[in-house]
């Protein structure tokens, strides 16, 4: 396979993936929304701000309300739900000589729907629908992948791109929840008791946004807690998007590669880090930093799939 | 309503299907005698389906424009065109005699020249063509053949008959709107297939594969062959994409090629891996930066000499270009009778050479009633339609001529053929042209049918899609 073609179809599977964890980031926040009292300082901002694009924001709005940051985060912005699709169009138009034509179909579909779709669904009501749509799209093509393409170095590539999207997102995840979002949570000077449910909810939202819940009470045994919750996300073997898994992933999907020693290098050496993190410790101080440290030994990964697989960029 | 034949009325324009109010012509009296049963809301219902099975397909098809590029889907016309399988036959022998007197001629030009010794054709002429490559001199490739793939301009005429109006011999495109109408027309038009024998056209993948195989210098039973494209941006890169996955080929930029020691290879994820022919899609000049524009990104340093030295085919050959050229075209009726002693099957359209003195006077004379036509565009840019043009317009191409003869030649306004279109309220009359394609290396293979082009606009004879031309299906269709 061409250095080139497998460098389009990994990033391919990344932007499909992020399209869909945008989407559900996006209608998982709408409703937590909801659910939070009258007064709390959580906005519309947040979401700007999980995203990493607040700066983007400014400058190009005035009021973070909800109007202005659907637009942005839907279809005003580089990284907005839209481009993203746009890319993973873009990449699937230059390597349809090697996925299947249906693939290639069903994306350019999605990306029309979106097109389409996306101004009008900056409101409420018709965004919820609009992106379930989504999400249930990008289950259909990466069904579709899974079921017709054979197991060689195109779907290896697939996989890659779609696993490291989801290590990536994972920690992201856990980093705005247990900072951003969870000081954010609470009503002024009221106690902590006033607040606890909230919290509560607030970790209930990041399992879903990560599709999470459902497996979490049934493989938790604990009820929702911040502890519990990035254990299970950054730890556990079976849940298909929690980073140990993925990561496990990458590795199997390696071993089908040639000249696998250096990405395979960085993916043990990640899962290490993985291992030994001490949650409960982690939690009183010293999170931020190692979910950095983490973040930047997943870029690493990239960075040794590129070099050893993709063309040399000059 | 229903599509009334008695009304529609092509004028004095030779009409494909209906040969006088109310009566179809032979081959096309089913198609005829269905599309009447149909009412003009059923006919654009179908269209909407066609258009939407285009987007949700992603036939499409790039135009630059001052506001950037932009994809655009292909423009479609869901009435088929019908052309007779006997009539088709014998055009294609026209077009495989065509082809091979072509290839006789790039040979001899590059090699001993005999036509210019035996004054068929005059020297200066070839040599001075813009795409005559003195770096190819000397070069013999395999079969003596030198345009694998040519895609040739048919027209009919008043009088119903095929007539030859230029040979695309560098860079041909079109083969995948041929094939991808035909499968638009089948999810709408189903039902037209079952009463009709219709000529399947799902062998050209194939055979281009096998084309290219056979210039392979390797001897292989999989030979490496690779699509080079310039990339996404190019208007035909829906085109390559398309064709290198029917035929299983690696779709490959510049930047995915490299030439060590005269050979060429690809990088691939598990490294270098040799290629063995490549099918470019990129015109001579980009191709090496070594031999032709330096400031050629598009192309791979080295690979004219690896072609040079036989380590790699390429599609179409370099240089091949020389008798894809406006004026030598005039020429290929003499050069069918030097090289095959054969008479041409296919007549040219009647020309006039600017470059000949009393060919020149007679042009300018009667500008106002030719097409003038520059050696070397393609796309229908550079041309002056004389009966439409302004008097400013005109004049200016009177200058053009008489500044650059060589550069000039014209033809009369050649009433094309019509054939029917469905418009938003009726089924109107349109002007089409033929694009065949043909392919020669050990063998020789025609396309059955070809690209339909279609002149969208009422009266206009400008096909060309970047140009708001459209397609249709073409059915070489035979008795039941």
């Amino acid at each position: 396979m061409l250095s080139r073609v497998a460098e389009r179809i990994y990033w391919q599977a990344r932007y499909l993936e992020r399209a869909e964890n945008t989407a559900r980031l996006l209608s998982v926040f709408s409703t937590l929304l909801l659910d939070l009292p009258p007064g709390t300082k959580l906005s519309w901002r947040s979401l700007v701000e999980i995203t990493g694009t607040d700066r983007a924001f400014d400058g190009k709005y005035k009021q973070a309300n909800e109007r202005n940051v659907m637009r942005f985060l839907l279809l005003d912005s580089a990284s907005s739900l839209l481009n993203t699709l746009e890319n993973t169009r873009e990449n699937a138009r230059t390597t349809r000589e090697i996925m299947p034509l249906e693939a290639f179909e069903q994306i350019n579909d999605l990306f029309h729907y979106a097109k389409d779709n996306a101004a009008g669904s900056i409101a409420g009501g018709s965004r919820y629908k609009f992106l379930e749509e989504i999400i249930s799209s990008c289950h259909e093509i990466s069904g579709l992948m899974a079921g017709s393409m054979s197991r060689g170095a195109a779907y290896s590539f697939v996989r890659l791109g779609r696993s490291l999207e989801r290590a990536d997102m994972a920690t992201r995840i856990i980093d705005v929840g247990s900072g951003n979002l969870l000081t954010n949570i609470g009503v002024g000077a009221k106690p902590a008791e006033f607040n606890e449910p909230y919290e509560n909810t607030l970790w209930m939202n990041i399992l879903r946004s990560l599709t999470a819940y459902q497996m979490y009470r049934q493989h938790v045994k604990h009820r929702v807690n911040g502890e519990d919750v990035v254990r299970f996300l950054l730890q556990d073997d079976d849940f298909p998007r929690a980073a140990t898994h993925v990561l496990i992933t990458i590795t199997k999907v390696l071993k089908h590669l040639p000249n696998n020693t250096k990405a395979a290098k960085q993916v043990d050496k990640t899962l290490r880090i993985i291992e030994k993190g001490n949650i409960s410790k982690l939690l009183d101080a010293g999170l931020f930093q190692y979910l950095d440290d983490l973040q930047v030994e997943i870029a690493k990964i990239h960075t040794s799939i590129a070099d050893t697989w993709f063309l040399p960029h000059k | 309503m229903r599509v009334n034949w008695k009304t529609y009325n092509s004028g004095k324009f030779f009409d494909e299907i209906i040969s006088s109010p109310g009566f179809a012509r032979k081959p096309a009296r089913r198609l005829a005698s269905h599309l009447a049963s149909l009412t003009h809301d059923e006919l654009l219902e179908k269209k909407r389906a066609a258009d939407l099975a285009i987007k949700t397909m992603g036939i499409s098809f790039t135009v630059y424009s001052d506001a950037g590029n932009i994809d655009r889907e292909w423009p479609y016309d869901i009435i088929p065109r019908i052309i007779a399988e006997k009539e088709w036959d014998q055009t294609s022998l026209g077009l495989q005699q065509r082809l091979r007197a072509l290839n006789c001629f790039i040979n001899d030009t590059y090699n001993d020249q005999k036509i210019f010794r035996d004054k068929i054709i005059p020297k200066e002429l070839v040599l001075d063509s813009t795409n005559f490559r003195k770096e190819c001199m000397g070069i013999n490739p395999k079969y003596g053949v030198w345009a694998h793939i040519c895609g040739t301009d048919l027209i009919k005429g008043d009088d119903g008959q095929f007539y030859v109006l230029e040979d695309n011999l560098r860079v041909p495109s079109g083969v995948s709107y041929m094939l991808e109408n035909r499968r638009v027309t089948k999810r709408v038009f189903p039902e037209l297939f079952e009463n009709h024998r219709i000529r399947p056209i799902t062998e050209y993948p194939a055979q281009l594969f096998d084309t290219l195989a056979a210039i392979s210098p390797r001897p292989s039973d999989y030979p490496e062959v690779v699509v080079l494209t310039p990339g996404a941006f190019n208007s035909a890169y829906f085109e390559h994409s398309f064709l290198a996955q029917r035929m299983g080929a690696e779709l490959v930029e510049g930047g995915d090629l490299v030439v060590e020691k005269d050979k060429v290879f690809m990088r691939t994820i598990d490294g270098l891996s040799q290629v063995d022919v490549v099918y470019r899609r990129i015109d001579d000049m980009f191709l090496d930066p070594k031999v032709f524009r330096k400031d050629s990104t598009l192309g791979v340093p080295g690979l004219f000499k690896s072609w040079v030295k036989g380590n790699v085919a390429l599609a179409n050959a370099p240089g091949a270009g020389v008798a894809d050229d406006k004026i030598i075209y005039t020429y290929v009726p003499a050069m069918i009778k030097y090289y095959l002693g054969e008479e041409p099957l296919l007549p040219n359209v009647e020309s006039f050479l600017c470059v000949d003195k009393l060919q020149r006077q007679h042009v300018l004379q009667n500008l106002d009633k030719l097409v003038i036509k520059p050696a070397n565009e393609s796309g229908g840019y550079g041309m002056l339609i004389g009966p439409q043009a302004s008097k400013r317009e005109l004049a200016e191409f009177a200058r053009r001529i008489k500044a650059d003869p060589r550069n000039y030649m014209a033809q009369p306004l050649i009433s094309l053929s019509t054939v029917p279109i469905l418009g938003e309220r009726i089924v109107e009359p349109r002007h089409v042209d033929l694009r065949p394609f043909i392919l020669q290396a050990d063998k020789t293979h025609v396309t059955a049918g070809g690209l339909t082009r279609v002149a969208m606009l009422k009266g206009s004879f400008i096909v060309n899609s970047s140009q708001g031309g459209g397609s249709k299906d073409t059915w070489i269709v035979g008795d039941k």
